[in-house]
């Protein structure tokens, strides 16, 4: 096993605030005690917008498991199991994914009547110590990309201290644990450009553009995982480097750069994956007006999910709103792509130094 | 021009009505004669007390074309007295069944029906050997005139009792069906088996199978006493034919001697509401008289209710037995009402209920319907027992159709009210719905005691089981992360069962 003394700091956190959650229950039981623990509440009641944070967080309202209470107990044991399974994995350098979770209670003489039953145990152990799973090396299975000079150096074992350019690999590299959990040394960089789309990432990577704009580029593969607007998160405030998004023109495109900005109403008891000054560029729903984008009808669904949009806390600013009208006044939508309908180079040597110039 | 009036003998009646009395079908008349000689032979055990042994064998023999079967009853009843042989297997409607007593034969046909019915469908002689216990086993082959009702003696021999043996033994042949009677049989003699928890069956079928209905105690209901008819039942006939042979002299009297339950005090309240003399001779009432005094024997409502000494219901203790022996149920609970009376005749009704064990899961509640002991096997849908478990709402009693949950209901009456002549289901009468539908209620609610506490202690025990499985857990997991020895959790466990008396309820 490797030494406790080669973890890096943020993992023996993670590992201490374990060690004080069982230690409770370990002292609770030793008196006798059935044990029992507070944590807050994920009810949507006490979900609320924090506009300081710029994101959901959980309100005041706490609620109590205890031992004692037999409906309590199952989730209860599974949630000590977690605790004690992802003290070993971070312990021992390991990492795993909800799904893997799912299977390993089993080991234990335990088993998850679902993924939704193992997943929600997860969640509970985030909200009980306070951090995103991705700290105690619970992964998502979905991993997004990251390409331009930004020099890092590993602290994953057999790793330690190997740095790597991240231009290293044309496809660009993909942000999973080891990335997640390396160091930033150098970069030249001057912006982060998040891109939706795989194919415009590579576009970009071919036409150069983190040469050109001196970005580094984030492929997000749709909703950016958790390790993804984490890493961004990073980017911003380990590097001081400004966020923009480019995404899909419709309300689902316009929520992928929300999340990133102001994080999700489920992610409400972690603080830390949302990047709050990071910015839209579009396509937003004016772009496809002046540049005659080629553009379908919106669904029912798209604009059912514009009027959701409309009154949600975090779509309170003024782009946002605007950008919302003119979804509904056109009542179109148009997807990054549609701007090679004027060449494929178009979007990087017009759209984008255009966006990227309004934007400051 | 002139009609032929021909007088039929009552073995030619039957012989041309044979469908009335179970025989309309080569499979129905194999169950049908197995049934009839088995109740006279229960009966006829019955009738002095001993606990009976019943063998019946029922072997294939070579009949050409035809289906023909070799039937073989014995058992160790009372046996016939020899003078009576040849008219008690050779004589139609032949018989002690026509008096108020309750017995489980159906017509009084005995097993003369069945062996009729075999003569009529292979023409061969019937086998009889009977002894009371005396000195002399007499053997007989007879035959059936039909046209006369009249036996036939083809042979008879005397044998010397050498060990004592007392009881019949029949043996007869006739045209069946085995494979398609073979579910009916076999279901009858298992619920035979239920009702006679003191009788030994044995039963073997054509092809060598051996059937064993042990009895599960010797011990045996009072057999029932002979009885006065109650004024409730009496009808214009029987009024008649009992003035033709009183010796009373006057009414009062008359009404003493020959009614059930009528004392002096209800003897004279009664004729003062007839409007009838006291001391008139019953000899000299009018026909219009005969006519009133019946009219107002119903009507009159101070006749005490007919007293049940005549019926020989199971028991509580034997109807339990015999649902033990044969379903041995997870549960029972039985239920014997306090007799009652329809018309005149006293009935009492008994009623079982068995869960789990051997009762079979059909998607609905096993019914088991025996009326004086005999078993009723078909027309269960228009059976009052079936309307009254349809009427009932399972669910207040915790039953759901997947469950296996059976019930017995048992009536005992001087006169059954069969709603046919097949005499295979009882009629809807209110006073036996109502006995009926208390009983059942009855034993439905100590099922449900049973059923309510058995979910509570498997409740208990689940609970107790989650507690016993996690607590451990939590003190493992939180232990190895500290870095100790788990806690002990023993003491918590114990509080757990302590405080909810669980140690108590799964006890039992």
């Amino acid at each position: 096993m490797k030494e406790l003394g080669s973890l890096p700091e943020s993992k023996r956190e993670v590992l201490s605030k374990i060690e004080e959650f069982e230690a409770r229950i370990y002292q609770q039981l030793r008196k006798g005690e059935f044990p029992w623990i507070e944590m807050p509440s994920r009810s949507t009641d006490n979900i609320v917008y924090d506009p300081e944070l710029r994101q959901y967080v959980l309100g005041e309202r706490r609620i109590k498991r205890s031992a004692s209470n037999v409906k309590h107990l199952r989730p209860f044991t599974f949630l000590t199991w977690a605790a004690y399974f992802a003290y070993e994995l971070v312990k021992r350098w390991k990492t795993t994914t909800l799904r893997d979770v799912y299977y390993s209670a089993q080991a234990y003489g335990l088993s998850f009547r679902d993924q939704q039953e193992s997943n929600n145990i997860i969640v509970d152990l985030e909200t009980v110590l306070g951090v995103p799973r991705e700290d105690f090396n619970v992964y998502p299975e979905e991993r997004s990309a990251v390409y331009g000079d930004l020099t890092v150096e590993y602290t994953v074992p057999g790793y330690e201290g190997r740095r790597l350019n991240l231009t290293s690999h044309p496809d660009g590299m993909m942000i999973g644990p080891a990335l997640t959990n390396a160091k930033f040394i150098e970069t030249t960089a001057d912006k982060v450009i998040a891109i939706e789309k795989g194919g415009l990432f590579t576009r970009f990577i071919e036409e150069k553009v983190h040469e050109r704009f001196n970005a580094i580029l984030i492929h997000t593969a749709g909703q950016a995982p958790r390790a993804t607007r984490r890493f961004i998160r990073r980017l911003h405030d380990e590097l001081g480097l400004p966020v923009y998004i480019l995404s899909d023109g419709d309300p689902w495109g316009m929520h992928i750069a929300m999340v990133i900005i102001s994080g999700s109403a489920e992610a409400a008891h972690i603080t830390g994956l949302n990047t709050p000054d990071a910015k839209w560029i579009g396509v937003w729903g004016s772009d496809i007006v002046e540049y005659k984008l080629p553009s379908d009808p919106l669904t029912e669904r798209d604009i059912k999910r514009l009027r959701e949009l409309k009154v949600d806390p975090r779509y309170k600013g003024k782009l946002w709103q605007r950008e919302i009208k003119v979804f509904m006044d056109i009542k179109r939508k148009s997807e990054l792509e549609a701007f090679s309908r004027y060449g494929l180079t178009y979007i990087v040597d017009e759209y984008l130094p255009t966006k990227l110039e309004e934007a400051g | 021009m002139s009609e032929v009036f021909e007088e039929i003998s009552p073995a030619d009646f039957f012989y041309r009505n044979r469908e009335i009395a179970g025989f309309s079908n080569p499979s129905r008349a194999v169950y049908s004669a197995i049934r009839e000689l088995v109740e006279n032979s229960l009966d006829a055990a019955g009738l002095i007390g001993v606990p009976p042994d019943v063998y019946v064998r029922l072997s294939k023999v070579d009949g050409g074309e035809v289906n023909v079967y070799c039937l073989r009853v014995e058992d160790n009843g009372c046996g016939v007295p020899p003078e009576h042989v040849p008219a008690a297997f050779g004589q139609v409607l032949f018989g002690s069944k026509y008096r108020l007593r309750q017995t489980r034969g159906m017509f009084g046909l005995g097993g003369a029906m069945a062996l009729l019915y075999g003569q009529i469908t292979t023409h061969k002689p019937v086998y009889v050997a009977s002894s009371t216990g005396k000195e002399d086993i007499h053997e007989y082959r007879l035959m059936i005139d039909i046209q006369r009702n009249k036996p036939i003696i083809l042979e008879h021999r005397v044998a010397e009792n050498g060990d004592g043996w007392r009881g019949t033994i029949v043996e007869f042949y006739l045209e069946g069906d085995y494979p398609r009677a073979m579910p009916k049989v076999l279901e009858y003699l298992k619920q035979t088996a239920v009702v006679n928890p003191y009788a030994n069956i044995t039963f073997v079928d054509p092809r060598g199978r051996l059937y064993m209905f042990l009895r599960a105690t010797t011990k045996m209901p009072p057999p029932p006493k002979e009885t006065k008819p109650h004024p409730w039942g009496v009808d214009v006939e029987l009024l008649r034919r009992i003035i033709r042979i009183t010796n009373c002299k006057n009414m009062v009297s008359f009404m003493k001697t020959h009614f059930h339950r009528v004392g002096d005090v209800t003897a004279k309240n009664f004729l003062k509401f007839a409007g009838i003399d006291p001391n008139l001779n019953p000899k000299d009432l009018t026909p219009e008289e005969v006519v009133k005094l019946v009219r107002a024997m119903k009507k009159f409502d101070k006749f005490m209710a007919p007293d049940a000494s005549c019926l020989s219901p199971l028991g509580e203790e034997l109807l339990r037995a015999g649902v033990i022996k044969e379903l041995h149920p997870e549960f029972v609970a039985v239920c014997q009402r306090r007799p009652s009376a329809y018309s005149g005749h006293p009935f009492i009704v008994e009623v079982a209920i068995a869960y789990g064990g051997e009762v079979p899961r059909t998607g609905e509640i096993t019914l088991y319907r025996f009326a004086n002991k005999i078993p009723l096997l078909y027309d269960e849908a228009s059976d009052v027992s079936w309307r009254v478990i349809k009427s009932i709402n399972w669910r207040n009693y915790l039953v759901t159709p997947d469950m296996p949950v059976l019930i017995v209901t048992h009536i005992c009456s001087t006169k059954v009210p069969y709603k046919t002549v097949g005499k295979e289901f009882i009629a809807d009468i209110p006073e036996v719905h109502r006995e009926i539908l208390f009983a059942i209620r009855e034993v439905a609610r100590k099922l449900r005691a049973y059923l309510s506490k058995r979910e509570k202690a498997l409740k208990e025990k689940k609970r107790l089981g989650v507690f016993s499985k996690y607590l451990p857990k939590i003190a493992e997991f939180s232990a190895r992360v500290v870095g100790k020895e788990p806690p002990d959790v023993e003491k918590l466990l114990r509080k757990v069962s302590r405080f909810e008396g669980v140690g108590k309820s799964t006890r039992k």
